[in-house]
């Protein structure tokens, strides 16, 4: 069992309150880095080789860095907490279970910027954990860790929650500050970025919630020590959410390197397919991300082991690898339709695409609507090439990256399951029985 | 000021000016098109994505080149770029398939819309797209709203541009018109069927690059390119208003008034409402003389309008005509190869 950093207390009794999470060294990092200079915390971070836990990895330290410092000009921290992804559910977990941890990274997150006020946008559907954190809140204003002078350093804070409408556009930042700024949620053009030209057209720095919460570990070992977990450029624990056909689905906290046929088959962690099954696929962090089969999801093209770190994931590009991304992990078992599987993850981004540009708003609908007409019965084999072309056209020419993500998975299902796109053009009356799945040439129902 | 290479044609513009700026600069055929960029419009471009070109080198200091296409109306010019448009075959292909994410769900209805003969997405599909559609499901309709008693919406036909809602935002008085909804079930709407009642409504009509927001007063009165356009102006005693327009004439009736649009279609005045609706009688106005209408316009070709005189013609005409031509100049006549006497 590799060391929990962000979730080591979580199931202490009470630990959603001030009292027992202070009992158990909360808010020592915050104590710790008003002693420090903000530059001196932004360095920290940077030592760590943290990278964003969103989806993205980008190294939080240097994101930092690139925050424009103008005089007399405000600067804002807002914490991502839009988490909408299919197949990601952990900064709910961390939000609900440990809503001190994440102020705690505020704090000192916004301290290393020079933030005077921040805010934790979270996602409209979230209202219970809204709740939880506007009480957490309320707990630190009074223990004098938020507002006026905290702790006697000189150093003021406010800290807002704010839920947004349940749009999952929302979750791209420059759409999220959009929205914070009462606006439709759509995503700007960039340049600027929000480094210059963010919330309210001022400096702004948005992280995601697991990124921030992580801080305060990173200040309470060291940024060194910190970066000695993990492998390589991957340092520190992540989150990562388990779900699917899995005997043991759930948030678990890894070192970054674990074997990822480790993750899913060992007792400790996801304990195997259930029912006694067989893998058929992963996605491996949030459906937006390449589908892998899994002789390439346990083992690189190469034959090495795959390892739970963002470059391991990605090893072979989108041709034989995946992403990391957000830690959303989907384990399908053998009885899975891939068809049906891509037809409503494109469902999805159809449904919550903003609309705004028009590869992704016309693109998005019309690979819906091939997949559903291949799902059941009524595509042929041109409507497989079609909905490569149209992913192809969506790909890289949108404003965000919600016309990746839409692409990505279509483009990756043809890649590796082309056969079974091809059974259901060719033996449509089987491909539509329920429950009727593609296994070489076996129909099972 | 930046120098930039634009498909191998340098050209120097001030910094901070827009790629596609910068390529009008130089004219002609290299000019990238653009369905939601509105120069007088601030903040419109980048939606559509009809403009892109790919940048080829970044800047004299970072030659690099940038990863994905961009948006040439939103992104600025640095010095020593290097840009690909019509040389870069990826380009061409992308414009192709933005052609085509357009047109899947328009109803193309081009033989019963008054925006045919000057519709911008008309001229981009015949200059980029292919002639199939790849296309089979339903497309998407919605049912025709009533916004007042001058400006008809047909959603169908919308491309979601965002013109019309940037023009109500930074022309009117107060914007009643928004995008609701979302993805490709967005739509331009008023809250609760609000009509829009305003003073400079109408410019929404101009500015539309499709035939979603059309002038009632001119609805199936006749195709544009049997009507003659006529730049006229009149004293408006509306304070933002000039009264600089051009007038449509069929035989001797002004069947509709609009802003004068520049080659790109472009506003540069603003026109309010009374001129547009109000005053269709050639005795409302000083007539100016025949309106030159640029690009792949089907209504210059029936060659009604002064000649545009290139060098070439010029060169051509008798001794006699061309002193004439200078005693008497006809009316100043713009366009890129026209010249004026």
């Amino acid at each position: 069992m590799g060391r929990k950093l962000l979730t080591e207390h979580v199931n202490v009794e009470g630990i959603e309150t001030f009292a027992v999470y202070r009992k158990h060294g909360g808010y020592r990092a915050v104590e710790k880095a008003l002693k420090m200079t903000p530059d001196e915390v932004v360095e920290e971070v940077k030592k760590s080789g943290l990278r964003g836990r969103g989806g993205a990895g980008f190294p939080t330290g240097m994101k930092w860095s690139f925050l424009a410092k103008p005089e007399g000009v405000p600067r804002y921290l807002v914490c991502n907490a839009d988490e909408s992804e299919p197949g990601t559910f952990k900064d709910r977990y961390l939000m609900s279970k440990l809503p001190h941890l994440l102020i705690e990274g505020m704090i000192a997150s916004s301290y290393a910027l020079g933030a005077r006020t921040s805010y934790i946008y979270i996602r409209g559907e979230l209202l219970y954990v809204l709740r939880i954190l506007e009480k957490a809140i309320a707990e630190a204003y009074a223990a004098g860790f938020l507002g006026e002078n905290i702790q006697g350093s000189g150093y003021s804070l406010d800290l807002h929650v704010h839920p947004g409408g349940g749009a999952y556009i929302c979750g791209e930042e420059t759409a999220l500050l959009e929205s914070l700024e009462g606006k439709r949620g759509n995503p700007r053009n960039k340049p600027p970025f929000p480094a210059v030209q963010g919330l309210y057209a001022r400096p702004t720095v948005v992280n995601n919630v697991e990124s921030i919460a992580t801080v305060v570990p990173i200040l309470n070992l060291g940024g060194d020590e910190y970066a000695k977990i993990g492998v390589g450029r991957s340092t520190g624990t992540k989150l990562f959410s388990a779900c699917g056909h899995l005997n043991k689905p759930g948030i678990y906290e890894l070192e970054l390197g674990v074997p990822v046929e480790e993750f899913i088959y060992s007792d400790e962690y996801c304990g195997g397919i259930w029912k006694g099954r067989d893998l058929k696929a992963v996605v491996a962090g949030g459906s937006s991300v390449p589908i892998l089969p899994k002789e390439l999801i346990l083992k690189t093209a190469a034959g090495e082991n795959r390892l739970m770190t963002y470059e391991s994931l990605s090893d072979g590009g989108f041709v034989t690898g995946t992403m990391l991304g957000s830690g959303g992990f989907i384990a399908m078992d053998e009885t899975t339709c891939i068809v049906k599987n891509t037809w409503n993850f494109s469902r999805f981004y159809h449904h919550e695409s903003c609309g705004q540009c028009s590869p992704c708003r016309e693109g998005t609908g019309w690979l819906e609507k091939v997949l559903h007409r291949l799902e059941h019965g009524h595509g042929s084999m041109h409507d497989i090439d079609l909905i490569v072309s149209v992913a192809k056209q969506i790909e890289g020419n949108t404003i965000c990256p919600l016309g990746e993500a839409a692409a990505w998975p279509v483009a990756a299902a043809v890649r590796h399951f082309r056969d079974e796109f091809e059974w259901h053009v060719t033996h449509p009356k089987e491909a539509t029985q329920p429950g009727a799945v593609y296994r070489g040439n076996l129909v099972l129902a | 000021m930046a120098k930039i290479t634009f498909d191998g044609i340098e050209v120097e513009v001030p910094d901070g000016t827009t790629i596609l700026n910068a390529a009008r600069k130089i004219g002609g055929s290299v000019v990238p098109p653009a369905m939601c960029y509105y120069t007088p419009l601030k903040g419109s471009g980048g939606k559509c994505r009809a403009c892109l070109v790919r940048v080829a080198a970044g800047s004299a200091k970072d030659p690099r080149p940038m990863p994905k296409l961009v948006a040439s109306c939103i992104t600025p010019v640095q010095d020593g770029m290097v840009v690909e448009n019509t040389t870069n075959q990826q380009v061409l292909d992308v414009r192709k398939g933005i052609v085509e994410m357009l047109l899947i769900n328009h109803p193309l209805d081009c033989p019963v819309c008054d925006q045919a003969g000057e519709c911008d997405l008309q001229n981009f599909a015949f200059e980029h797209g292919v002639s199939t559609t790849r296309y089979e499901e339903e497309r998407r309709t919605f049912e025709k709203i009533d916004i007042g008693p001058y400006v008809q919406l047909h959603m169908t036909r919308c491309i979601l541009c965002y013109r019309c809602v940037y023009t109500a935002n930074q022309i009117t008085d107060g914007r009643v018109h928004g995008v609701l909804g979302r993805g490709d079930a967005a739509e331009i709407g008023t809250y609760i069927e609000n009509s829009i009642e305003n003073d400079f409504s109408g410019n929404v009509i101009d500015v539309c690059p499709v035939g979603a927001l059309t002038d009632k007063t001119f609805r199936f009165k006749s195709r544009v390119w049997f009507t003659k356009p006529v730049n006229a102006h009149r004293e408006c005693s509306h304070e933002k208003c000039n009264g600089h327009v051009t007038l449509w004439y069929k035989g001797k009736d002004v069947l509709r008034v609009t802003a004068r649009k520049d080659e790109y279609g472009e506003v540069k005045e603003w026109i309010c409402n009374e001129c547009r609706f109000e005053k269709k009688e050639t005795s409302d106005w000083v007539i100016e003389g025949p309106a030159h209408i640029d690009r792949s316009s089907v209504i210059s070709a029936n060659h009604y309008e002064l000649p545009v005189l290139n060098a070439q013609v010029i060169a051509d005409l008798p001794e006699s005509t061309v002193r004439e031509l200078e005693q008497n100049p006809p009316l100043k006549l713009g366009g890129p190869n026209g010249t004026s006497f």
